[in-house]
Formats: C-alpha cells, structure tokens, sequence
C-alpha cells in the first residue's frame, strides 16, 4: 500500500470530508471538514490496512491575513505500513475551535496544550485544556502573527 | 492537603533529580504517588517564534540549544527538513560524515543520560567513567568545529567544512577502545543487586499504551517495539550501514537502561563501518543558491566574497509548501515542520520535540509507585529541559 492508496481509501470512505488532496516532495496532505476530524482519526487508526498508531506531532499555524486563519496539523504515521500521513483542518480567526483526539491518541494530550497555549485554538473534549508552557495568567497567545516580536 | 488525607508535595523545579527545571505536583498517600502532575515552561525562550523570524541557515545555531547534550543529530534535523524543502541532494562524504557524527553525538548523550541516571539512584562511580569517554567524543567535536555542545556545523547542502587532519586515527582509536569500557560499566550495574531492586518492574509501561502515548526513542524500544526511523526510514544513508536495533521486553526502568546499553555498542559499530567506509568527495551540494562558496575564494574574489555577503544577510528562498523531515535522536524522534510562505525565512517552525512527548507519559508511569521511584523513572525517560521547554 502507498500513500496514493491512503488518500484514495479515506476519500471513498469519506467523500464529503476530504476537501482535498495534496502531495508535495513525496508527503501526502489530506485537508479535512473539521466536524469529521474525530471519526475519521478513528478509522484511520483502526482499520487494520490504515493502521496508523502513532500521532507523531499535533501543532498549530496561523496564516494571518488569511481567513480561514488558523490550521491544527496532524502527522500521523504507522509502525504497520511505515507510511506517514498529514491532516489539516482550516479553523476561523474568531472563536477557533476543534474536537480533540485525545480519545484517539492519548499523545495528543500535550500538544493540544501547547497549541491552545501558543495559537488559543480550543480542543473540545480535552481533559485538562490549559496552557503548558506559559504562566496561567499570561495575556495572549505568542504564536499568532498578531503578537508583538518585543514586550 | 489534598483530597482524602492524601498530601501535595512540590518536586522541583529546583531539584538536583529532575535534570534541569522541571517541576512535579506529587499527590501522596503515605510514600504511594496517587497522582503526578508535571508543570513545565520555565526554560521556555520563544524559539519558533524566533525561528519565524530568521532566515534559514541563522535557524541552525538555534537548534543546537533545544536538546543541549545533542547538538549534532539537531542539526541534522533541521537541515534535513531544508534540504527536503528545497529538494537538494547532499553528497556521499557530507552524508557519511553526518552519520558518523550523529552517531558519536547518539554515544555521548546516552553517556551523559547513563552517569546521572546511576548516580540518581545513588550510584557515584558510573558517572566519571561515562564523563571520562564521553570527553573524548566532545574533544574530538571541538576537533571537528570549535565547539563541545553548541556545533552548528550541518549546514543546509552539507557541512561547514571537511573534517580535520588526525580526526579519522582519532575515532578508529575510540571505536577499538569503547566496547570494553561499556563492560566497565556494565559491571558497575548491570547485576548490581540494588540497581536491580531499584529498576526492575519500575515505571513499566506497554507497547501498545507507549505507541498511543507516542513514546519514540530508547523509551519506546524498551517495551518490546522494534521502531527506529534509522531502519524503519532510513536518511542520511544509514541504510548502508549494518547494525541492529535492539530492544527490551518489560518496558520497565531496567529494560531502558539495557537498551540504551545495546545502543552505544550498536552506534560505536556503526562509526566503525563509516569510518571504513568513508567516501572522498565534495562536502558541499553544488547549488550556489544556497551553498556557501569555499572560504579560500571568499578571500580572493570579489564575487566569492559578494556571494558569500549576499547568502549570509538575505539568506535564501525557499518554494512555498510544507515538510516535515525527522530523524533517530538520542531522545527519540526529533522532526521539523516547515511551512514556507516562498520568502527567506520559515513562515512556521515547528519542532517535534522527542523529550516534550515521552515527559508526558510520566503520570502513567509512576502512578501507584513509590516517590523514590518518580526519581528514577524521570532519569529513565532521558529528558532535556531545553528541548521541552523550547
């Protein structure tokens, strides 16, 4: 099976939530509807030909002045097929929310912490959303392109 | 006082056990951890927000300070995921000689991990020895770049210049020497009676629950899961090389230990093998885009020199898209993600850092346990606050 095969699967299996394929330097990129992020996570783990176990990174990006603005980035990768696969879901600059995979992959826990730390983009559904790295009380959200670079 | 009788007790951030500025909440029942709860961030410096703001080849020295006793293999992540980016092709020699040094760095992390682990758990001696070898692999770095922990001497296209003359007799003397001194070691622990009483059955956890909590590295191997990126997808040629990857069965303190063990007498042999297998050639891609011309022109030709003035201030482009490039750390898998706007620098830099993901399983493993075993459960898991923290 190669990635081709992956991105074919998941679009017969889910023709509405896959907005689009992407392929760029061998990776394959998968844009996703985000109200079906969470059910498509879960047959992408477990069915047994996808079989992909391990959330290897979760993170955020901002493409101010873009709208939608934000994007949650998922490399998925399998210790069956020893392919990786990327997810992204699109998310607007007002309100940014998401369900969380932690259901899913427990490997989430963190690094939904760190995006809702450094972008402010909710994950529904996490057991423990606060930030991680900055201090409780701190204003803002660094990573965004709106942040100021100095104090 | 917590619920139920139970108390909270404060585990560093200041704490000699802890390996840096990491705190625990502890929630205690007698000596029973009944909950643990990591608090990280303070050794938090921006440093993708500062990435975000440099051009590519000024992101290098910044990657040497995220896992700080493993300059080289950070380098060489990053620059992989450049070099991806920009679909550049590196020459045999810089390929084997990323290796080679990727593989003594592997060494002296593990060595460093190995000397304050032990001495975590109250074994002192351990500790000189691994130092003891583990300099020879920094002199031989400074040998190489100057420098002992801070290398920047990846460079996108290949390396900062060839290595020097006396380098190679260097590590063929290490590599005839290192294997009976990890016997040394061994006999310091590896049937010493307490080190077993204080790992075996320590910390265990699954396969299965270390592949869902996205364990990589020595970590995950220990559980009986024969994942290396060097093997599963191998870079930088390390497919030309033989060597195995060797792991535990119980996924418990001990088994980390042993891997790790295995690891550096695997990693000594691959260093062997590069060393016999060392190609000749250019250290550098032919691409003036975004190599930079050979030091001896700079100082001769005005167009060297402008050349030179130009990469080093404006840096290069970059066509627009994403990448993702990861290698085998010392810790596990290190990766960059890259998204690029087209401009001369990233417009997101994302590390996946190794040691921020297996910290997080440390609830897991240290629920039900004793507080003497949170000790040695966080030496076991081999974390770099640098890299954590970012």
């Amino acid at each position: 099976m190669d990635l081709a095969t992956v991105a074919e699967r998941v679009k017969k299996k889910f023709p509405e939530a896959v907005l689009e394929v992407g392929a760029f330097r061998g990776e394959t990129t998968l844009q996703i509807r985000p109200e079906d992020l969470l059910s498509l996570c879960r047959f992408l783990r477990d069915d047994p030909e996808m079989a992909f176990d391990f959330l290897i990174d979760l993170c955020g990006v901002d493409y101010l002045p873009r709208e939608p603005r934000f994007q949650v980035v998922y490399h998925l990768c399998s210790t069956r097929t020893r392919l990786r696969l990327r997810l992204k879901v699109s998310l607007p600059g007002t309100d940014p929310k998401i369900a969380s995979v932690f259901s899913v992959w427990k490997a989430a826990d963190w690094m939904e912490r760190e995006a809702f730390d450094m972008y402010g983009i909710a994950f529904t559904g996490h057991p423990d959303l606060r930030r991680i790295l900055l201090t409780p009380e701190w204003q803002g959200y660094p990573l965004r392109k709106d942040y100021p670079l100095r104090g | 006082m917590g619920d139920n009788n139970t108390m909270i007790l404060n585990m560093g951030p200041q704490h000699p056990s802890t390996h840096g500025v990491l705190r625990v909440i502890l929630e205690l029942d007698g000596e029973v951890v009944v909950k643990a709860t990591p608090d990280i961030g303070f050794l938090h410096r921006g440093l993708e927000k500062l990435a975000e703001n440099k051009t590519y080849h000024q992101c290098i020295p910044l990657t040497d300070r995220l896992d700080y006793v493993a300059g080289m293999t950070n380098n060489l992540a990053y620059v992989l995921a450049v070099e991806k980016l920009l679909g550049l092709e590196v020459p045999p020699r810089a390929q084997a000689i990323r290796v080679l040094l990727s593989e003594l760095q592997r060494i002296s992390s593990h060595l460093l991990w190995l000397g304050t682990h032990a001495h975590d758990i109250g074994a002192m001696t351990p500790l000189f020895y691994a130092l003891r070898e583990r300099d020879e692999i920094l002199f031989m770095f400074e040998m190489i770049c100057g420098s002992r922990l801070t290398p920047s001497y990846f460079r996108v296209g290949g390396l900062a210049q060839d290595l020097p003359e006396g380098l190679e007799e260097k590590g063929r003397e290490f590599t005839r020497t290192f294997n009976a001194h990890v016997d040394e070691y061994e006999t310091l622990l590896t049937k010493n009676k307490i080190w077993l009483k204080r790992t075996q059955g320590v910390g265990v956890i699954s396969a299965q629950e270390a592949v869902n909590w996205g364990l990589t590295g020595p970590n995950l191997r220990a559980s009986n899961m024969p994942w290396d990126l060097r093997k599963a997808m191998p870079y930088s040629g390390y497919e030309n090389y033989e060597f195995i990857v060797p792991t535990g069965k119980n996924g418990d303190v001990y088994d980390r230990y042993r891997v790790r063990m295995m690891e550096v007498r695997q990693s000594n042999e691959i260093v062997r093998q590069v060393l016999d297998k060392m190609p000749g050639g250019a250290i550098l891609a032919d691409d003036p885009r975004v190599v930079y011309p050979p030091k001896d022109r700079v100082q001769e030709s005005i167009e060297s020199l402008i050349h030179h003035f130009h990469l080093a201030s404006a840096g290069f482009p970059t066509p627009a898209g994403e990448v993702y490039a990861s290698i085998e750390s010392p810790k596990g898998e290190l990766g960059f993600y890259l998204v690029s706007d087209g401009t001369n620098k990233p417009w997101r830099f994302r590390v996946r850092p190794p040691s921020f993901i297996n910290l997080s399983a440390l609830p897991v493993m240290v629920q039900g346990r004793l507080i003497s075993d949170v000790v040695a459960v966080i030496g076991s898991i081999d974390i770099v606050l640098a890299e954590i923290d970012r």
